[in-house]
């Protein structure tokens, strides 16, 4: 019964069709909760036991500082270099917000309305599997020549890479189809707009969820590599800029912010994916 | 039609015709051909009445609810509500789902009142109080459907149905999901609330004794196409108690509409495929 007006047939398995990729959500959000003081009590000495296993072993070897740096000298750096390092951790993130805020507004927004219109999604997804296979990182030489070494061809390069990365989970969210619901919301005569606002729209947020937080950590990717192509500031800038110059210490220290950074992201989507969405799970 | 002495009774209990199902017929377009769904359906449901239709599964039970209720269309035929076509859904109509259909991200409380919301009104908070004591939710307001058993989460769905006031009441095989005893509390449950309200009700189900104990009508459905097949007046007086169900009367009566039922399934047997073309 392939029809638009077909009853539905609310089996348990239909609530959870569509749903492909929500289960990585759940794996990535996986990880075991902390239950006790023991348990923080236990994870800290595991940290102390490899940070300071690393930090001997480096100085029992005599390892040079050129091939890696002691902890406590990254340490160092990190406290030393931190004001000169600020700035350009601005520079990252504002390439960060403002690539990834337009890529994912015009992501959501292209899903909410291409998944409205199955055939146009038919024509367009391909376009879109290939903005999300190909590195956006590649296009970055040409955006330079084309818009120099200001923040213009890295936002442009981070919205590219966030972008499709949001649109390709969001849609997959909004076609979560529940014609029960819809059928629901239809019997106390909703419009079509209420109907995406109450209904597709809640559906699709753990999915939403996904998009972003996938989308973001590429964005992340995409602005490190692409000021470390060209342009005298940001994060990835200082990379290559200490690597040239064997101040591997330094080096190490913006490695260390930009793992943190990563971690914030994550930490802060895995949070609003838990207050907003927890129902599905 | 012919029974004089139930035609008094239930004029006693109600006015006239509150829904009249005219002709109706549903033809549904399939990759393999047309499939007639409902094949010239007449039903008149009274004003303070409960009718429950029972059929085998393909005897467009549903569709003939889903018409009812103005969730989608005829291909002919026509469906009236005091006298006036249903053509979009009406806020006089309540219904209730399979499962409960519950808004998985919304609480209970926000639950009962997403009809509200979608009709840009405020929600009649003494009404719902008065419901959700009436089902026994007090104290649930505020946990989310997942927390809920299956039993639970249907009293949430009759609530949603009857928040607005609704005049009629169509349930779609609301209590198949559950298991017997629920089952039973529930069916308790939809009989007095129709003695507070008097609202005409129409159910769908596939348990024949459901549908006696429920109804003043049980109506028969065949398969393929849907047709209505016989109709049974359940004369028994309200409240009713389980012990009704283990009388003879019932009995037979089960016995009648059990046979009509397995005597159209293996007719239906006989025939070769299911896809009937429409003539209309």
């Amino acid at each position: 019964m392939e029809s638009t007006d077909a009853i539905p047939q609310f089996s348990k398995s239909e609530s959870k069709a569509g749903g492909v990729g929500v289960s990585n959500m759940s794996a990535l959000a996986a990880g075991p909760g902390i239950q006790s003081v023991r348990d923080v009590a236990i994870i800290v000495m595991v940290a102390v036991i490899v940070i300071g296993g690393l930090e001997l072993v480096l100085n029992i070897f005599a390892v040079p500082q050129y091939v890696m740096p002691k902890p406590s000298e990254i340490a160092v750096a990190l406290v030393t270099d931190f004001w000169f390092i600020l700035p350009h951790l601005g520079h990252t993130l504002v390439e960060l917000f403002s690539g990834f805020g337009i890529g994912a507004l015009v992501g959501l927004i292209l899903a909410a309305v291409i998944t409205q219109f199955p055939f146009a999604e038919k024509i367009i997804t391909p376009y879109i599997l290939l903005l999300v296979t190909t590195p956006m990182l590649a296009l970055v030489p040409l955006l330079i020549l084309r818009f120099g070494f200001g923040y213009t061809p890295r936002i442009i390069a981070v919205a590219l890479a966030a972008g499709p990365m949001v649109m390709i989970n969001a849609a997959t969210g909004f076609r979560r189809v529940d014609r029960g619901k819809i059928a629901l919301a239809r019997s106390y005569g909703a419009s079509t707009l209420q109907i995406f606002w109450k209904i597709r729209a809640p559906m699709a947020l753990p999915m939403i969820f996904v998009g972003l937080m996938v989308g973001s950590i590429f964005g992340l990717l995409t602005a490190v590599g692409a000021e470390m192509v060209g342009g005298g500031f940001g994060l990835g800038n200082r990379l290559t800029s200490y690597s040239s110059m064997i101040q591997m210490p330094q080096f190490f220290a913006v490695v260390l912010i930009l793992s943190i950074l990563g971690i914030l992201i994550y930490v802060l989507f895995f949070l609003l994916g838990k207050k907003f969405a927890s129902w599905e799970a | 039609m012919q029974d004089s002495a139930r035609g008094t009774m239930v004029e006693q209990l109600s006015g006239g015709v509150k829904l009249r199902v005219r002709q109706a017929t549903k033809v549904y377009p399939t990759a393999s051909g047309d499939l007639l769904a409902i094949d010239r359906c007449d039903l008149d449901v009274r004003a303070g009445e409960i009718v429950c239709v029972v059929g085998p599964s393909g005897s467009g039970k549903t569709t003939l609810l889903w018409s009812m209720s103005g969730l989608h269309g005829l291909s002919s035929g026509e469906v009236q509500l005091d006298g006036k076509p249903i053509t979009k859904p009406s806020r006089d109509i309540g219904m209730v789902f399979q499962d409960a259909n519950l808004l998985p991200w919304r609480t209970v409380e926000a639950n009962i009142n997403f009809p509200f919301e979608i009709m840009g009104q405020a929600p009649d908070k003494a009404w719902i109080a008065q419901l959700v004591h009436r089902v026994g939710l007090e104290g649930f307001e505020h946990r989310m459907p997942s927390e809920l058993s299956g039993g639970m989460q249907q009293r949430v769905a009759l609530v949603r149905a009857l928040s607005f006031k609704p005049s009629v009441l169509l349930m779609d095989e609301p209590f198949g999901a559950l298991d017997a005893f629920t089952r039973e509390e529930m069916n308790h449950l939809v009989e007095e609330i129709y003695l507070d309200t008097h609202t005409t009700i129409v159910l769908i189900t596939h348990s024949i004794e459901e549908a006696i104990f429920l109804a003043d009508r049980v109506i028969v459905m065949s398969a393929r196409p849907g047709r209505i097949a016989s109709e049974h007046v359940v004369p028994f007086a309200r409240p009713r108690s389980m012990e009704i169900m283990s009388t003879k009367d019932v009995f037979d009566l089960t016995n009648v509409i059990k046979k009509e039922i397995i005597g159209d399934q293996k007719s239906m047997a006989g025939r070769s495929g299911s896809v009937v073309k429409a003539t209309g």
